[in-house]
């Protein structure tokens, strides 16, 4: 009987981590938990931060003052996910946008639905789609996604950013 | 003023995955063709210096401590660069600077991924509780871009294609380049599935093993051998989430550029640079690239690789071994530039040579188009 | 070879678990109070370059996520190491020597309560042989500690000896999380985390950030600040294969010793990065230090943040020099097991 060699072995690593979000992110989560977008907004140039870090990274400063936002805002470019992703439950074919929130001057990412992929465009108008209250924590997560305003669409240049 | 010059260039053959060696056997093939390429011992070789990107990609911490015997580092001066996909970019720069701060005469450089030890889309993509998973690998995250300079300059969709099918096929002409697809065409490409709009299969880069090793030094071993004398070299970086940063055309890479030009005396380099290559790993990054390197006005890169300025017969030919699109061993990607563009001004880039290639760039960048890395090569000191 | 000058450095108080703060949080105030030390802005600054470790946190990219923590426009040249940030330093020094910056800014930051720092570091070793075993950092300093006791170079009352001095010298330190003195009791009745080790023999698990700037001769004259010059500094690393090295020994710090000229200047103190108790006797040994002062900081034995206490030595020497009669400092940053990779830097008070 030959044994059949073998060219590798699996070592198991497993480490445990506590994450924690940091102290600004962390208070943008505790009011995402109550269902508000509070931004924080550079003391210097200005820019607002969503969600926020902790800092301005064009002025290498904290950014301290809050302000909330609405829960509308434009898609600034998006892609369709074709391809399933180790881990991710969500199915594909699905629409991962860069959403700028009216107000803000950097976009995050996040979901768009309610509407025919092939209907979506750069400019597009969009607001949050929130879970059901009783679901909510401290996660975007309680934004499912979001839907197209129906309004007309914003001129990109919109997203510039001006001092 | 820079006065260092690689003198020898060593690569692994790139693979899915190289199960034949270890991961300290693998930087150790790299580094034996180079230094024989540089005609050097061990006692030639000051310092080492070693560039990968994140540790979680292998599993290892800090992997330089336990490839100290693997990369001949023992007794001698060590530094691990880790500056995202740029890290082969920036480990050759910082290689470099050893010999040009005037403390060391010959430096040994060497970067690798071998990204079939772990999964490297699990390590770039964690599960944090406080997030929607909607992270869906590097692809995921520049195809936004890609569709917003698509959207800005009008580029035709074709344009995709061609960068995927003009690089393959130079990558027939690399023996060690990871993917090797005879006969590819628009068609073939195109007809591969969509990962992320506007990003099909083959318009992305492979997931590979391998390494890249450079021997550099300064003209005491350089003037007597067929050297590569870097004439420019920068880095530039930009903070993630900042406000105003444009991510199709980042101010980073446009600084980095002009910086590497202004120290090689370049001008115009869309006419003095005879060949580069640039790292793109997604087809739609050559015209992006070759705007951002300011080898044209904003909107002009894609018609540059409409009209097949980038072929390796054009006007100025991007990757001539292939590039990332055709061997994507992450740590390493970055220093494959580096060290092709000196393979290319040294006339040893054997099928894949420019004619009369006199001065070459090398460029890599990383992170969210945040982190730049650049050379100007010459074989004239 | 250009003169390179320490012209500021600043250190967050150390604290076990800095809780939610991010690497934005840990590092922006250190940067901010070397920017105040030297009245510069990031505009000043020629190179900037960070230590860190992705696998403290357990997240990638620790160090892309601490950038934000800097102005970056214009963007910045900028480089980054997965070490220990004195090595940070050491790349900008040759920025500074070729000619391609007249001042850096440095730091170093450490987060290491997520994870379970010893284990944590086992993923350091050989992933084929020795990382599946799991030795963890604690146990493999034990092995060192273990054998240069029973070749006769040490003894519990050494280690003791250099705790409670680095204690005691924390006092000092009002950025040290460590200031609580064990009594010889205390200490002798401790359990073994691995023999001849006990947690006071180790560092403490610590979190936290330090930033430095260094510049030219000219950027230091302009500040009219004290000078401090970085006379000499090198680093070496030895085989990963215990096996290989003689551990009783280190020819890696022996060997600095001799490049950095260690016998050719009076030297007044030493601020080691010692991460066990044991590492203090043993590398006065190996330096041949006699009786001067050693981390009059209190150092790492006192608290030690990971990737930023390399720089902390140095850092700590810096002010030491600024702040006393002192002339001569020796540095020393180490990483991996048993001392495996080190530099020393001699700090030399420059009187015009």
């Amino acid at each position: 009987m030959s044994e059949e060699k073998k060219d590798f072995f699996v070592s198991d690593i497993s480490l445990s981590y506590q994450y924690t979000a940091g102290n600004a992110t962390t208070r943008f989560l505790n009011k995402v938990a109550e269902g508000k977008l509070v931004a924080q907004k550079c003391p210097k140039c200005s820019a607002v931060y969503v969600p926020p870090r902790g800092s301005c990274p064009r002025c290498g400063v904290a950014t301290e003052e809050e302000l909330e936002l609405p829960d509308t805002g434009a898609v600034e470019s998006f892609t369709i996910v074709h391809i399933p992703i180790p881990g991710n439950p969500i199915v594909p074919p699905y629409v991962s946008a860069m959403i700028r929130l009216d107000g803000a001057d950097i976009s995050f990412l996040h979901l768009i639905q309610e509407i025919d992929l092939a209907d979506i465009r750069i400019g597009m108008r969009v607001q949050a789609v929130w879970k059901d209250k009783s679901d909510w924590g401290t996660t975007l997560e309680n934004i499912k996604w979001f839907k197209p305003t129906g309004e007309d669409d914003v001129d990109p240049s919109v997203f510039k950013f001006k001092e | 003023m820079i006065e260092a010059a690689v003198i020898g260039v060593g690569q692994t053959k790139y693979e899915a995955k190289r199960r034949d060696v270890s991961m300290g056997g693998l930087v150790r093939k790299a580094i034996d063709k180079a230094m024989f390429a540089a005609d050097v011992d061990w006692d030639a070789i000051d310092a080492v210096i070693l560039g990968k990107a994140p540790d979680m990609f292998e599993g290892v911490m800090m992997p330089e401590l336990s490839l100290v015997d693997a990369i001949g580092a023992n007794g001698k001066p060590l530094l691990r660069v880790h500056t995202a996909g740029s890290v082969g970019g920036s480990t050759a720069v910082i290689a470099a600077s050893h010999v040009c701060s005037g403390n060391f005469d010959t430096v040994l450089t060497v970067t690798y991924e071998k990204q079939s030890e772990s999964n490297a889309t699990w390590a770039l993509s964690p599960k944090y509780p406080y997030s929607p998973h909607i992270n869906a690998g590097a692809g995921g995250y520049f195809a936004p871009y890609m569709r917003e300079y698509i959207r800005r300059y009008d580029a035709p969709e074709n344009i995709g294609w061609k960068v995927a099918v003009k690089d393959r096929l130079n990558a027939l002409k690399n023996p060690l380049a990871h993917l090797q697809i005879p006969g590819i065409d628009e068609k073939m490409v195109a007809e591969t599935p969509m990962l992320w709009e506007p990003l099909r299969y083959l318009e992305s880069c492979p997931s590979s093993d391998g390494a890249c090793a450079m021997v550099i030094s300064n003209k005491k071993l350089a003037e007597s051998r067929n050297a590569a004398w870097i004439k420019g070299m920068a880095v530039r970086s930009e903070g993630t989430l900042s406000a105003g940063r444009d991510e199709v055309n980042p101010q980073g890479g446009q600084d980095c550029a002009k910086d590497i030009y202004d120290q090689a005396g370049i001008t115009n380099p869309f006419k003095e640079i005879d060949c580069a290559e640039i790292y793109v790993p997604f087809s739609w990054y050559e015209p992006m690239w070759l705007e951002n390197l300011h080898f044209c006005d904003l909107g002009e890169g894609w018609k540059l690789t409409e009209r097949g300025a980038t072929e390796i017969e054009g006007d100025i030919p991007f990757n001539m071994s292939g590039g990332v699109l055709s061997s994507n061993p992450i740590g390493a990607s970055g220093m494959i530039r580096f060290g092709e563009a000196c393979l290319q001004v040294t006339n040893q880039a054997g099928d894949h040579q420019v004619d009369g290639a006199n001065v070459a760039m090398g460029h890599a960048y990383g992170g969210a188009a945040q982190f730049f890395a650049m050379w100007i090569v010459s074989n004239k000191k | 070879m250009k003169d390179i000058y320490i012209l500021a450095y600043a250190q967050n108080p150390i604290v076990a678990d800095a809780k939610a703060a991010n690497e934005v949080e840990l590092i922006m105030p250190v940067v901010h109070q070397v920017f105040k030390q030297t009245g510069f802005t990031q505009n000043d600054i020629g190179f900037t370059c960070s230590g860190s470790c992705d696998y403290l946190q357990g997240a990638a990219f620790a160090f892309v996520e601490g950038l934000s923590a800097i102005q970056t426009n214009p963007p910045i040249k900028e480089s980054h190491v997965e070490m220990d940030a004195a090595w940070a330093l050491y790349e900008s020094i040759l920025k500074i020597q070729m000619g391609d910056a007249e001042t850096a800014l440095i730091y170093g930051f450490g987060k290491s309560s997520p994870g379970d720092l010893p284990f944590v570091s086992t993923l350091q070793t050989d992933p084929y042989y020795m990382s599946p075993l799991w030795p963890d950092k604690t146990s493999l300093a034990a092995l060192q500690a273990q054998l240069l006791m029973n070749n006769g170079l040490l003894t519990k009352k050494d280690m003791y000896e250099a705790l409670t001095q680095s204690i005691s010298n924390a006092k000092n330190n009002p950025n040290a999380l460590v200031t609580a003195m064990p009594s010889e009791d205390d200490y002798l009745s401790a359990d073994y985390l691995s023999s001849p080790l006990s947690t006071y023999d180790c560092a403490p698990i610590s979190d936290g950030a330090s930033a430095m700037i260094i510049g030219t001769e000219e950027a230091a004259a302009k500040l009219g600040l004290q000078k401090i010059k970085i006379s000499s500094v090198h680093h070496s690393i030895e085989t990963s294969n215990f096996g290989a090295r003689d551990l009783s020994t280190s020819e890696s710090i022996i060997g600095l010793g001799k490049k950095i000229n260690l016998k050719s200047f009076n030297l007044d103190f030493a601020e080691l990065h010692t991460q066990f108790s044991y590492e203090i006797p043993f590398i006065r040994g190996l330096l041949d230090l006699g009786n001067i002062d050693i981390n009059l900081s209190g150092g790492p034995l006192a608290g030690n943040v990971m990737m930023a206490a390399g720089l902390d030595s140095i850092g700590k020497s810096f002010e030491l020099l600024k702040n006393s009669d002192f002339h001569n400092g020796l540095a020393h940053a180490s990483s991996g097991p048993c001392l495996q990779q080190n530099m020393l830097v001699h700090l030399e008070k420059i009187n015009d």
